[in-house]
């Protein structure tokens, strides 16, 4: 008795292993396929994993996932509402298509995924175009651009790349900004750190001429230090920000541009910009280096 | 004094949403223990049985568990599924899933190593009582057994209840991810409020486990004598 007792459990959990296997295994070699017709495979047959903008619809509900720890982009306030730029353009995306909205809380690392399995329907989670990316999901038009920003003291202000010659500009490492330096302009000479915290207070302590990182971030940093400003707001490669949804929903897809182009008429992303990004960077940048309309990146 | 960073704690719903989210992690991970002690003290069992099949299975299962990263368990399980047999769990039952797998197989090598270190000459000397395979297993074996197993699961326990702050990566906001939550979204108005949050943290989860450890060294008292 115990012995039979002893062997099904044997195969219970054999079976339970295999399964765990299959599924790595499987798991391995889509993502090999997925640089070429993986995905479209997926989209032809029956089964596929995302839902077109009429299921959407007669469903009542869209699922958008989104940051829920990235202050101004999307993140939770104290009364458990989700709040953000990304979310004021997800309230509007869910009112014009006329459903109800469910945010899923993603990860940086998680996001590619999410849509790959079909488990959210779009994803606006201050999501930049790569080459890389736009292989595995597709981008809708840009909302929004980023690029490198220097901040500098008022006393000693850096207006252009120029002035940094010989200057010693601090950079966090890892960073686009510090890829950016050292590629184009071997001449900056550039004290590096591990830490935000440690850049920053480098700059305070006055151990380097100037900071670099992305705009936005230097954007809400000057605005809470006094005696520092953002001399140049952009520089290096400009990078867009876009709603993805997952490869091959070309319903969903031209949906999102029709909508970002008409947007465009009544200005909504500066509506949105004034909303939720203005209180932390402030009224006195151009708003046009942060913002796109209509999916127009000039 | 108003500019402490704990008055974040105070602000709206944050406090009741720490709960909350300590309520989440709570109910996967004391479920996936239940789970766990009960499997695993059966595939402890069947590990003993000295058969070279079930022996090699019993050991991959264990090995392959314990080598991969719960972080990776948790992604084949939550959207490896989905991609290759189109089931689609929720965050919530995947992480019971992954983590019932893990604590099973970890639990079934402590039942294991307990019971292979109770000495010969215990079976022996309750045979030569008289005692049959039963009476030995249940007087003489298991109340050793579980002695020396009560320090170890209930290490494990908190080392669960601690692990599942992974997760947050398949969507499930539990008490680290809301933390983090309020801490960002006050980074501009409160920068300091990191330090009491986690410090709030800090409680909670020794809230969650201290109990554990209590009733481990009562366990321990009574089954002294």
């Amino acid at each position: 008795m115990k012995k039979t007792i002893a062997w099904l459990l044997t195969v219970t959990l054999l079976a339970a292993s295999l399964a765990g296997c299959g599924a790595k295994e499987k798991g391995g070699t889509e993502t090999q396929a997925e640089g070429g017709d993986g995905a479209g495979t997926q989209a032809q047959g029956d089964g596929a994993i995302y839902r077109t903008v009429d299921e959407i619809k007669e469903s009542g509900k869209i699922v958008i996932g989104v940051f829920s720890d990235k202050n101004p982009f999307g993140y939770v306030d104290e009364n458990g509402k989700y709040q953000g730029y990304d979310i004021y353009f997800a309230e509007r995306i869910a009112k014009d298509m006329g459903v109800e909205v469910e945010y899923v809380s993603t990860e940086a690392a998680s996001r590619v995924e999410y849509l790959k399995t079909g488990k959210v329907d779009v994803i606006l989670a201050n999501f930049t175009v790569t080459e890389e990316r736009a292989k595995e999901v597709d981008f809708a038009a840009p909302y929004m651009k980023v690029a490198l920003g220097v901040v500098s003291p008022d006393s000693a202000l850096i207006t252009s790349v120029e002035e940094l010659n010989g200057k010693t500009l601090i950079v966090a490492k890892g960073t686009t900004a510090e890829t950016y330096f050292t590629e184009n302009h071997p001449e900056v000479k550039l004290l590096k750190f591990d830490q935000y915290t440690e850049a920053y207070n480098a700059l305070l302590d006055g151990r380097g001429d100037a900071l670099s990182t992305d705009n936005t971030e230097v954007l809400a940093w000057a605005l809470q230090n006094d005696g520092f400003s953002v001399g140049i707001e952009s520089l290096g490669d400009l990078d867009v920000i876009s709603p993805a949804v997952s490869k091959g929903n070309t319903t969903l897809l031209t949906w999102l541009n029709d909508e970002i182009t008409a947007l465009a008429d009544e200005q909504f992303f500066h509506a949105d910009y004034k909303a939720t990004l203005e209180p932390v960077y402030g009224s006195e940048i151009d708003i046009d280096s942060l913002v796109v309309e209509g999916g127009k990146v000039e | 004094m108003q500019d402490l960073g704990i008055r974040v704690l105070f602000m709206g719903n944050n406090f009741i949403r720490l709960l909350g989210g300590l309520w989440i992690t709570l109910k996967i991970s004391l479920l996936a223990v239940a789970l766990s002690v009960v499997l695993g003290t059966l595939l402890g069992v069947v590990m003993t049985i000295k058969h070279p099949v079930i022996k090699a299975i019993t050991k991959f299962y264990l090995e392959f568990i314990r080598i991969m990263p719960q972080l990776v368990l948790l992604f084949l399980v939550y959207f490896g599924l989905t991609k290759s047999f189109g089931i689609n769990l929720s965050g919530q039952v995947s992480a019971v899933i992954v983590f019932t797998l893990w604590g099973t197989a970890e639990m079934g090598d402590l039942v294991r190593g307990a019971l292979i270190s109770i000495p010969a000459h215990q079976y022996e000397s309750g045979a030569a009582l008289g005692l049959t395979k039963g009476q030995i297993f249940l007087y003489i074996v298991i109340p050793q057994t579980l002695r020396r197993l009560i320090p170890l699961a209930i290490n494990l326990t908190t080392r669960m209840i601690k692990t599942t702050s992974l997760i947050v990566m398949i969507g499930v906001v539990e008490v680290l991810k809301v933390a983090q939550q309020i801490i960002e979204a006050n980074r501009y108005t409160v920068p300091d409020a990191a330090l009491w949050i986690y410090g709030t943290i800090f409680f909670l989860y020794f809230l969650a486990c201290w109990p554990i450890s209590l009733l481990a060294s009562w366990l321990e008292k009574r089954w002294k004598n």
